[in-house]
């Protein structure tokens, strides 16, 4: 086990090195020049050109890409071209909002999803089931920000429900994590509706049922423990989807997470905070895969280690 | 020599209020300010984006101000001002009993401490260049002197600026957020922070900055112009979409919506009953232009870009976007000095379009690339640029792009042959002809990375801007401003612009607030002056 840890966190080190490696050489190559951007367009030449030197931009690639390096092993992200702040400081204060939005989105996601997959499975092949599946179909193809502008629309706007946008209470949280986890819920409930459906048909469901246990007890003791094997291995690959995801919904919903910290950043080329949410996202997904993997592990003891 | 004084009538008259309208409204009162990004700065010396521009105009204070809702300039931390009759020397007599935020008495030297921190590399100040008429600005900007040698304290309330040559801007430089002032002990003591720490004299003092999710600004009880500001308080909440920005104010739940109307709602909105008195429309120093390089051929003869001119309709490109905004004959808007009203340019003629191009060997058309920004509702603009241009002949390939992309084209010799520079146009940093030129129409901006975008380069013309800019005597203010008007129409004669329109501002607000005429369309606190909005509530 402590061996199978050591090599995962190993490869983690390994593909984090390449992410920022990949992502440095992408901003590098830009035909756009941050410099100009933090010079703004009255600046002269003189101007342009401290700056540049200031900011190392005036080095060859691999010394900009070296001293990057060397501050980030020592947890130094730089500082915001644009906004002047530390990085790392504006990256915690806009984390914790990211992380909630992400958490409540799996809920929302396995509550809707595994609602529509057990229900779909139980009453298969009724118009229960094909209007659910439709809905999952929506849910997996429609963009978030469609999805999002329509619920703040009919359930802030029109109905006032739900605050307009925002940040602060249970609330606010409501329409974004719905928004974030209706993709989610379109795969689950697929997923899990095709995975009961397989337990459903195996033997022991058969023993249990000839045994005369009850229906509930049947689908809940027995049916979906062993159908949601498949799914919490996908949660792990759902913090990556989520990373994309809140770009969009932390756009429409006003909500102070990362990903909105990102979305301005790019449009003004303030590369350490490119660079710096990047590497937080891709830390975020490489630590959710190998705890998603190690909670299967726990979870279900017929998988052994290699 | 040339002497203002500023008496007890006039200081009134510069707020822009008559004096029993001053005396009536009262303070009190709170609002909501909605944007979309981040507040990235509030240090004056480096914030330069249109949404911290006002902001900062609200916590600090420079030498020189504008008379609100206007253009026109009035001293402000100045009380009064000489200039010697070289136009050299300015000697501004400083206000008593100014405070900063912390409590401190504001003197003169803070003001060459101000000055010399903008200059400073080390500050990375985005406006460092409009102060190189001050004597001995190379020697501080090269970071070789401690500070400008031509900005001297004669006493507290006295600072004496020299500069190196005559500058008929400067006074409008010491209006620029750049030129605040700022106490040397709160930037000691928050260094690169200063930006989310800010001390200034200004009307609001801040309170809180919560990141990603708002900035809080209190009314400075100290401020030095009784009765300013009307507001307590002020809740600037970032982060949220202009869509969303105007649902919520429809709710009332938001004042005003920095971000303004989004394109798609525009007309849904200016139509609806319930708005009619929340827009408030003006004016401001923008200009829509393309350019076209005269270094890449066939564009260095003028024919070509005059039948250019000529082939463009801008009547349906301003229908494009809503009829925000008046068509443009010259590179001047209408709200700037130097503005001729008489001239008329190259009107939409395509048979003389034509006939230009036959002239100039190139009656079967060509070929060429349009740059654009690729955000709406810039390719639409391109695409009915292609159009009429398609109606001469001409094949305009659209190059779509981000705009730093589209910047970086134009700062290259021979990238790009024609730019729409929609996103991307000039707006002026102060009211003065001048601001219009050097940078995108003069030889000064026709340099690698510039913003000279036509690479239009006239010495005759240059050294005429150059002569007005050192007519510094205010009897000849006027003959100034007729030169450039005659230098901004002799350069359209020879086309390396097609001015298209200049953008109208169009500022949405709740029933609850109001203020005196202009201030909510302000030409230099944009979107608005923040310091001059009341609440009918308080009243």
């Amino acid at each position: 086990m402590a061996a199978y840890l050591f090599r995962r966190i190993v490869e983690a080190a390994f593909i984090l090195l390449g992410i920022s490696l990949v992502t440095y050489v992408l901003l590098y190559l830009l035909p756009a020049d941050p410099v100009r951007q933090i010079a703004g367009r009255s600046a002269t030449q003189e101007t342009i050109a401290n700056i540049r030197q200031q900011l190392g931009l005036d080095l060859p690639f691999y010394e900009q890409y070296w001293r990057y390096l060397s501050s980030l092993v020592q947890g130094d992200l730089g500082r915001s071209y644009i906004q002047r702040s530390e990085v790392s400081e504006l990256i915690a204060a806009r984390l914790p909002a990211s992380l909630l939005l992400m958490v409540a989105a799996i809920f929302a996601e396995l509550v809707m999803g595994l609602t529509m997959g057990v229900v779909s499975s139980i009453r298969r092949n009724s118009a229960t089931d094909q209007s659910l599946m439709v809905l999952s179909f929506v849910g997996v193809s429609a963009p978030q920000f469609v999805v999002g502008f329509l619920l703040l629309y009919v359930f802030a706007a029109q109905l006032g429900w739900f605050p307009i946008g925002g940040y602060g209470t249970f609330s606010h949280l409501v329409l974004p994590a719905m928004t974030l986890g209706f993709m989610g819920a379109g795969w689950y409930s697929r997923m899990m509706r095709s995975s009961m459906l397989n337990v459903l048909g195996q033997d022991f469901i058969r023993t249990a049922r000839a045994k005369g246990l009850g229906k509930a007890r049947i689908i809940f003791r027995h049916a979906v423990p062993n159908a949601l094997l498949p799914i919490i291995a996908m949660i792990g690959i759902d913090i990556g989807i989520f990373m994309s995801g809140i770009v969009v919904v932390e756009a429409v919903f006003g909500w102070p997470g990362i990903g909105q910290l990102a979305w301005q950043a790019i449009q003004r080329v303030d590369i350490p905070i490119i660079m710096g949410v990047t590497l937080v996202a891709a830390f975020s997904i490489v630590m959710g895969n190998l705890l998603a993997d190690i909670v299967a592990l726990f979870v279900d003891p017929r998988i052994k280690l290699k | 020599m040339r002497k203002w004084l500023l008496t007890g009538v006039a200081s009134a008259a510069m707020l822009g209020i008559a004096g029993t309208a001053l005396a009536e409204v009262k303070q009190g009162g709170s609002m909501i300010v909605t944007y979309k990004d981040d507040v990235s700065t509030l240090d004056p010396a480096i914030g330069y984006d249109w949404q911290n521009w006002s902001m900062i105009k609200s916590l600090f204070d420079g030498l020189m101000d504008y008379k609100p809702g206007t253009t026109e300039l009035v001293p402000d931390l100045a009380e009064s001002f000489e200039i010697s009759d070289d136009g050299l020397v300015y000697t501004f007599k400083l206000r008593k009993g100014v405070k900063f935020h912390n409590g401190r008495e504001m003197t003169a030297k803070d003001i060459k401490y101000s000055l010399d921190r903008v200059a400073n590399p080390k500050t990375q100040s985005p406006g460092a260049g409009f102060f190189g008429s001050i004597k001995g600005f190379d020697a501080a900007s090269d970071g070789s002197a401690g500070g400008l040698s031509g900005v001297e304290v004669a006493d507290d309330s006295t600072i004496r600026i020299t500069l190196a040559r005559p500058d008929a801007t400067f006074l409008h430089v010491m209006a620029l957020n750049f030129a605040s002032v700022v106490p040397e002990e709160a930037v000691a003591e928050h260094g690169e922070d200063f930006g989310t720490n800010p001390v200034g004299t200004g009307a609001y003092k801040m309170t809180d900055w919560t990141r990603g999710q708002h900035v809080v600004f209190e009314r400075n009880a100290d401020y030095y112009h009784a009765g300013l500001p009307k507001l307590d308080k002020i809740t600037f909440e970032v982060g949220q979409e202009p869509i969303v920005a105007l649902l919520r104010l429809e709710r009332g739940e938001v004042d005003i919506a920095g971000d303004g109307i989004p394109p798609a709602k525009f007309l849904a909105t200016m139509k609806d009953p319930k708005f009619k008195d929340q827009i408030v429309e003006g004016k401001q120093l923008h200009t829509g232009y393309v350019t076209m390089n005269v270094k890449m051929k066939p564009f260095d003869d003028v024919r070509v870009r005059k039948a250019v001119a000529m082939a463009i309709n801008k009547d349906r490109i301003v229908r494009i976007i809503n009829g925000r905004a008046v068509t443009a004959n010259q590179p001047l808007p209408p709200l700037m000095p130097g503005y001729d009203s008489k001239y008329s340019g190259q009107a939409y003629d395509i048979e003389g379009a034509v006939k230009l191009l036959t002239e100039a060997g190139l009656g079967d058309g060509f070929t060429t690339e349009l740059y654009v920004a690729n955000t709406d509702p810039q390719p639409r603009i391109a695409q009915a640029i292609q159009q009429d241009l398609a109606g001469i002949g001409i094949k305009a390939e659209i190059r779509s792009l981000a705009q730093s992309n589209v910047i970086a084209a134009g700062g290259e010799e021979d990238q790009a042959p024609m730019i729409w520079s929609g996103g991307m146009a000039w707006i002026a940093d102060f009211p003065d002809p001048s601001n219009f030129y050097g940078p995108i129409l003069g030889c000064g901006g026709a340099v690698q990375g510039g913003w000279n975008w036509s690479w239009y380069c006239n010495a005759e013309l240059d050294e005429r801007a150059k002569k007005a800019d050192a007519m510094t005597d205010p009897s000849q203010a006027d003959a100034r401003i007729e030169e450039w008007k005659q230098i901004f129409t002799a350069i359209q004669e020879e086309a390396p612009w097609v001015p298209i329109f200049n953008e109208q501002r169009f500022t949405i607000r709740s029933s609850r607030l109001d203020g005196p005429e202009g201030i909510f369309v302000d030409p230099v606190h944009i979107p608005v002056h923040y310091d001059h909005v009341y609440d009918k509530g308080a009243q």
